[in-house]
């Protein structure tokens, strides 16, 4: 995993409650057996029409969030499906950063475990964001997790809670496996003392 | 000391280490693997130059994109999918129900009837669906493919222990109610967020008065209110169901399993961080009328109007999903009518779901301007469905019997729905797109999914002759 630390970028304002994991990586691109390339198919059925063509009404076809590296959404993201490929999928479009009031408890391990930030704040802060989104030109935020924080171009920071050992694991780069095998001899000391199963 | 609870339990027997600040390292007892979520994880072992801790405890099942018709798979990609994961449990040693073995079938429904889910186990799958196995008082989550890959070299996992909550069904169920209608009516109650953050017990008299299959089915949607993990404390039914089971064990060792399961409920002084209570005396069945399954109904109901939800966010996702679902504020229920229907998925494919669902079919047909499919559970599902002539009762009333898997839950075989098309459907998730681009998923309990067939609307099951409801 790539280590981060600070995501300084564009702004994507995606609305809306409840985007489940069916939406942001529909199920026919779950055939793959490659773990990258699925940017491509990211909210597919919203971002196109059956003809393939852009919707142009949808959000993140708006040319000022084109390019954008943090997603600003509705409340329970990434509810539903245990779909890695859902964080994924989020990644390699070139989202960092997931900023959200609440997400999905399986997304949110899954987002943990491959390297997207995923950033809890009080639904009216996620809300004054959106609306400080400037919808003609585009709108830039920065955030940090060493010092936890969002800052705004206008300066106003904002301060976020996030689980410390997957921070730890995320400034650093750290694979989760290799970290529990320094740990394996504590396994086997449980394999042997249960006896079972 | 406290009361200690079923989840409180079961989490203490796992706990392989815990230190301050860190994640506990919970050990897992049965990892279960499919095709979609695993490629990624087994190439991950390979690059890393790993092994599977313990294949022993690793069973594996092809279900998702699987076709349901007989013949070869004709989709290269899934093709491509299944060949892989043959190929994959021959290299680490993993035990594989594949297509044709005849123990195949839904993940799900599968661990159950092997006898491979009991009480107190740890049980993991890249599924979120896994809830499932929690009906026998087994701690069961679903996760992600790296969690997959890290219980492959593992055979742990690290966890935040979560809140615990108490789900409490009060009153009887009234006849004609199934365990989906009280699940469905409870999600209705909390939300489809409300149990994030949870695992949570189901309990209660209701729940008590369940056989083993509908509590399968209230734990399977689990996820869909939020909650990893839902939980029943195992009784005189849960061992009565397993008892016998291929992998249930046998003897002097069934016994003293008996014993040790009897102490896995919670204590009369547990304490929950949540009760939340839902009364079912006076519950009717339920149909989903929006793309979460927290927008439901009852069918005696009305579609609600959006401009009334009190949330502002409620109010535009109502708006939207009405657009979707094709359907106007005060419709009522019973005057939506249904192009497919289907009768499947590991929330309702077993053979109490089959016997119920053909209860209401028999001797009556199909409207015809339905298109009406059963996908059992599993092969074994199949084989005691047709050993009871369910499938000549399906099939002469005009409905398909196909073979065992995923099917029209969530598409990712030929099973889909055309765009527009409008399905009666006993799975657990009415998310846009979900059965088919397009397609609009009304969630239903197996009796009202038959009877929908039969009329080509939604009906209420009650009002059917008094032997099909109760039987």
């Amino acid at each position: 995993m790539k280590a981060i630390s600070k995501v300084e970028g564009r702004v994507a304002v995606l609305d809306r409650p409840d985007i489940d994991t069916d939406q942001i990586i529909p199920k026919q691109f779950l055939k793959r057996i490659e773990r990258t390339g699925y940017g491509q198919y990211a909210f597919f059925d919203w971002r196109f029409d059956e003809e393939g063509n852009e919707r142009p009404g949808f959000e993140l076809n708006q040319p000022p969030f084109a390019d954008a590296r943090i997603l600003l959404a509705g409340r329970n993201f990434g509810c539903g499906s245990s779909r890695e490929h859902a964080a994924w999928a989020l990644q390699d479009y070139g989202f960092d950063v997931v900023i959200a009031p609440s997400f999905g408890d399986i997304f949110r391990s899954n987002a943990a475990q491959v390297g997207l930030v995923i950033v809890e704040l009080p639904e009216e802060q996620v809300k004054e964001l959106m609306e400080s989104v400037d919808l003609d030109r585009g709108s830039d935020l920065t955030v940090d997790l060493e010092a936890l924080t969002v800052t705004t171009t206008a300066g106003k920071v904002l301060p976020f809670a996030f689980d410390e050992s997957s921070r730890y694991r995320l400034l650093n780069g750290l694979d989760d496996i290799g970290l529990t095998l320094q740990h394996e001899d504590e396994i086997t000391a449980y394999e042997a003392a249960r006896q079972r199963p | 000391m406290a009361g200690r609870s079923l989840f409180d339990k079961v989490w203490d027997r796992h706990v392989v280490r815990d230190e301050p600040g860190e994640p506990t390292l919970l050990y897992i007892d049965l990892h279960l693997v499919h095709e979609v979520t695993s490629p990624q994880a087994f190439e991950g072992l390979r690059l890393a130059g790993r092994r599977v801790r313990r294949p022993e405890l690793t069973v594996a099942t092809m279900d998702h994109n699987v076709p349901t018709l007989p013949g070869p798979v004709t989709d290269p990609m899934a093709k491509a999918q299944l060949d892989a994961l043959r190929a994959n449990c021959e290299e680490f040693g993993i035990e594989l129900h594949a297509t044709g073995s005849g123990h195949e079938g839904i993940v799900h429904v599968i661990g159950p009837e092997l006898g491979l889910t009991q009480p107190g186990k740890t049980i993991v799958c890249g599924d979120s669906h896994t809830s499932t196995h929690g009906a026998f008082g087994a701690l069961a989550f679903g996760i992600g493919t790296s969690e997959v890959e890290h219980v492959l070299a593992t055979q742990t996992l690290n966890q935040r222990r979560p809140k615990t909550m108490l789900l409490e069904f009060v009153g009887a169920l009234p006849p004609g109610l199934t365990a989906k209608d009280m699940i469905l009516g409870a999600i209705g109650q909390v939300g489809v967020a409300g149990g994030v953050g949870y695992a949570v017990e189901y309990a209660g008299e209701a729940i008590r008065a369940l056989s083993m299959e509908q509590r399968m089915t209230i734990c399977n949607m689990t996820i869909e209110w939020g909650a990893r993990a839902g939980m029943v404390a195992p009784d005189e039914t849960t061992f009565a169901y397993l008892e016998g089971r291929p992998h249930a064990p046998q003897g002097a060792a069934w016994e003293s399993a008996v014993a040790d399961w009897r102490s896995l409920c919670s204590d009369p002084d547990a304490t929950y961080d949540t009760h939340v209570v839902v009364d079912v005396a006076e519950l009717v069945p339920q149909v989903t009328w929006g793309t979460n399954p927290g927008m439901v109904v009852s069918v005696t109901g009305t579609v609600p109007d959006p401009a009334s939800f009190a949330d502002a966010d409620d109010r535009v996702a109502g708006a939207r999903a009405l657009e979707y679902m094709g359907l106007r504020p005060g419709q009522a229920i019973e005057e939506i009518r249904v192009d497919r229907v289907f009768i499947g998925s590991c929330t309702n494919s077993r053979i109490e779901d089959l016997r119920a669902a053909a209860a209401i079919v028999r001797g009556r047909t199909v409207d015809p301007r339905v298109t009406a499919l059963v996908v059992p559970g599993s092969a074994q599902v199949r084989r005691q469905a047709e050993a009871e002539g369910l499938d000549r009762v399906f099939l002469d009333a005009g409905f398909e019997w196909r073979l065992a898997g995923c099917s029209m839950c969530l598409g990712m075989n030929p099973d889909v729905l055309a765009p527009g098309e409008r399905c009666a459907s006993t799975s657990n998730r009415n998310f846009e797109g979900r059965q088919g681009r397009g397609g609009r998923t009304h969630l239903v309990s197996p009796q009202m999914a038959a009877a929908a067939a039969l009329h080509g609307r939604f009906v209420d099951v009650r009002t059917l002759a008094a032997e099909a409801v109760t039987a």
